[in-house]
């Protein structure tokens, strides 16, 4: 009588997180940063949000159904409505109903559903969307507002927030260039940045996100507290981050100590633009970026770098989209390369000893190889 | 006889259709749809240039020796190619300044050397010529659907400037489909090539599903049917 019967179960641990708690963890560490920028930008902001998830998770549930799968269970698992809350932080805040609405459309259909659905596609869908709106509407996708904190005199009133949206309603004076924008124009124009800094927002309102920019990018200090609330839950790791912030800030201070007049520093790089939305929020999908801790950090230094030099010398003021996806094609690659140690194995796949002794498949394995 | 040039006909314009089932020629497709007019264009030269290299390599099939037949094939339809390219240059400029170096890599495109090496060099004059003209007027298909694709979602027209292809009589194909639209410059660009190709190829394949299960149903209902009776 055998004594060997057939598993009734592969035998796997069980991580005890769903997809839908992770997804929902990664939400509430957003939140902070999202309700800064709706305090920031007030009503306009509020409805590209909203816009944005209600057609992502449109386009989800009718792409689901045409691929007959299950709709609720996989709409229940928030990562569309993830994805779609991502990519309007990096909108402008008050930019045109469509814009959101392509935006979620694109991101899902073009960026997830397309591949596979969700787990199977090869670029951040939020990054791929405003990759798509920024090449295809350039003026709509650069054209930023001074803040205009919710309860001050000039915060647009609930009407005046859905005139903007639906109408295209504009108020010139409002109407500003982005701080990465405002630096690129002024010294490709020849100007010293010695100069410039006295029309800059200050260090500390620039960590705290009084700026003009994105919707949900500006606060740096918000975001990092969200990201470290993501390390501390260990949703992601401290490697993708840590190398993609070193990486930037390193070139920029190389940069920076050559020539201050050209090139601007560090803290500036830091907690301009969409860099710490990107290094937390962005680049750390668990889908689109490497799976080895050494994977993570050469991902996360590709991206960090592909920033600094897209933002110096490409043809755009901000990368982090491009960056994001330029490395989110490199993923297989690095994963391909730098694999994981299999349990019982060293690195290279010889056998761990056990009582000085190896395992005799793993003996032979070994002989084979050599 | 007739039933061997219907199998002709069907395998050009559908069944084996250049673009959506051989995939073939995909870079033409990509670099010159970006309008209706472009597509059509390019379209019908190489419709040209297929019908009459697939007519010379039948005449020399008996004497091109299988060692020699590639270089001799290439020959072919590189004369070919620059008689078109000199031909278009003559008579329809606007066009030819538009299609600019897509017109010569005619020459390299894959569709004319596959057919003349699966069709032309196998079969005889006629069959040749009408498999040329089908492919190519397969392969036009395929780049007039992928330009209205591009041409309505990039810009909201329809073959514009059609009328510097075909002369002013064809004004009125010069249609604008969405009026006051800002236009989607993605669909322009490359990347929109592709996506268009993607819904296009997805779109003909359940479009394929369709037609088999509606035969097999039609089958089935011809099987059950009871053989008439003999007195």
């Amino acid at each position: 009588m055998s004594t060997i019967t057939t598993p009734l179960s592969g035998p796997h641990t069980h991580a005890q997180r769903s997809t839908g708690q992770i997804m929902a963890l990664v939400t509430f560490a957003l939140l902070p940063a999202t309700a800064f920028g709706f305090y920031l930008f007030g009503w306009p902001a509020f409805n590209l949000w909203l816009l944005t998830i209600v057609s992502a998770l449109l386009s989800e549930a009718v792409t689901l159904w045409i691929a007959r799968k299950p709709v609720l269970f996989y709409l229940g698992d928030g990562s569309a409505l993830l994805s779609a809350w991502l990519l309007a932080m990096t909108l402008p805040p008050w930019a045109p109903w469509w814009i959101a609405v392509m935006g979620g459309v694109i991101a899902i259909v073009l960026g997830k559903q397309v591949f596979g659905g969700i787990g199977q596609n090869l670029f951040n869908p939020a990054m791929l969307a405003r990759v798509v709106l920024l090449i295809s509407f350039p003026v709509e996708l650069t054209s930023w507002v001074t803040p205009q904190v919710i309860g001050g005199s000039t915060s647009p009133s609930f009407i005046e927030g859905l005139m903007i949206t639906f109408r295209g309603y504009t108020i010139d004076t409002v109407s500003s260039a982005s701080v990465l924008g405002h630096v690129r124009t002024e010294v490709s124009a020849g100007h010293h940045l010695s100069t410039l800094m006295s029309q800059m927002p200050s260090p500390e309102d620039m960590g705290l996100g009084f700026m003009s920019g994105s919707m949900g990018e500006t606060s740096a200090a918000f975001i990092i507290m969200g990201g470290i609330f993501l390390i501390y839950k260990r949703i992601i790791t401290w490697h993708i981050p840590a190398a993609m912030l070193a990486s930037t800030a390193l070139l920029a201070m190389i940069m920076h100590g050559a020539n201050p007049e050209r090139y601007v520093g560090a803290g500036f790089h830091l907690t301009a633009g969409g860099i710490m939305l990107g290094a937390f929020f962005i680049a750390t999908d668990l889908v689109t970026s490497p799976s080895t801790p050494l994977g993570k950090i050469i991902f996360g230094a590709g991206c960090g770098g592909l920033v600094y030099v897209i933002r110096t010398w490409g043809g755009y003021p901000e990368g982090v989209a491009f960056a994001v996806m330029l490395m989110n094609a490199m993923t297989p690659l690095i994963d391909h390369y730098i694999r994981p140690r299999i349990y019982g194995h060293k690195r290279r796949g010889v056998s761990l000893t056990y009582s000085g002794k190896r395992l005799e498949s793993a003996h032979k394995f070994e002989t084979k190889n050599d | 006889m007739a039933n061997e040039y219907r199998q002709i006909i069907r395998n050009g314009l559908w069944d084996n259709n250049v673009t959506f089932t051989q995939m073939l020629a995909l870079c033409p497709l990509m670099a010159v749809t970006s309008t209706a007019t472009n597509g059509l264009g390019m379209g019908l030269a190489t419709t040209f240039v297929l019908i009459i290299s697939n007519m010379t390599i039948s005449i020399f099939r008996n004497v091109t020796t299988p060692e020699v037949r590639i270089p001799v094939f290439v020959l072919l339809i590189a004369a070919i190619v620059t008689l078109v390219d000199m031909a278009m240059n003559a008579w329809l400029h606007e066009l030819h300044k538009v299609l600019g170096l897509f017109i010569p890599l005619i020459v390299t495109n894959c569709a004319i050397l596959g057919r003349a090496e699966a069709f032309a060099s196998r079969n005889s004059v006629l069959p040749s010529m009408v498999d040329g003209l089908t492919m190519g007027l397969g392969f036009t298909f395929g780049l007039v659907v992928m330009g209205i694709v591009r041409e309505i979602t990039a810009s909201g027209t329809l073959f514009a400037n059609a009328s510097s292809l075909l002369g002013s009589t064809f004004s009125f194909m010069e249609v604008t489909i969405i009026h006051d639209y800002r236009g989607f410059l993605l669909m322009m660009l490359p990347p929109g090539g592709f996506l268009a190709m993607g819904f296009l190829l997805a779109g003909k394949r359940i479009l394929d599903k369709r037609i088999s299960a509606a035969n097999r149903r039609r089958q089935q209902i011809v099987n059950i049917t009871p053989a008439p009776q003999h007195a």
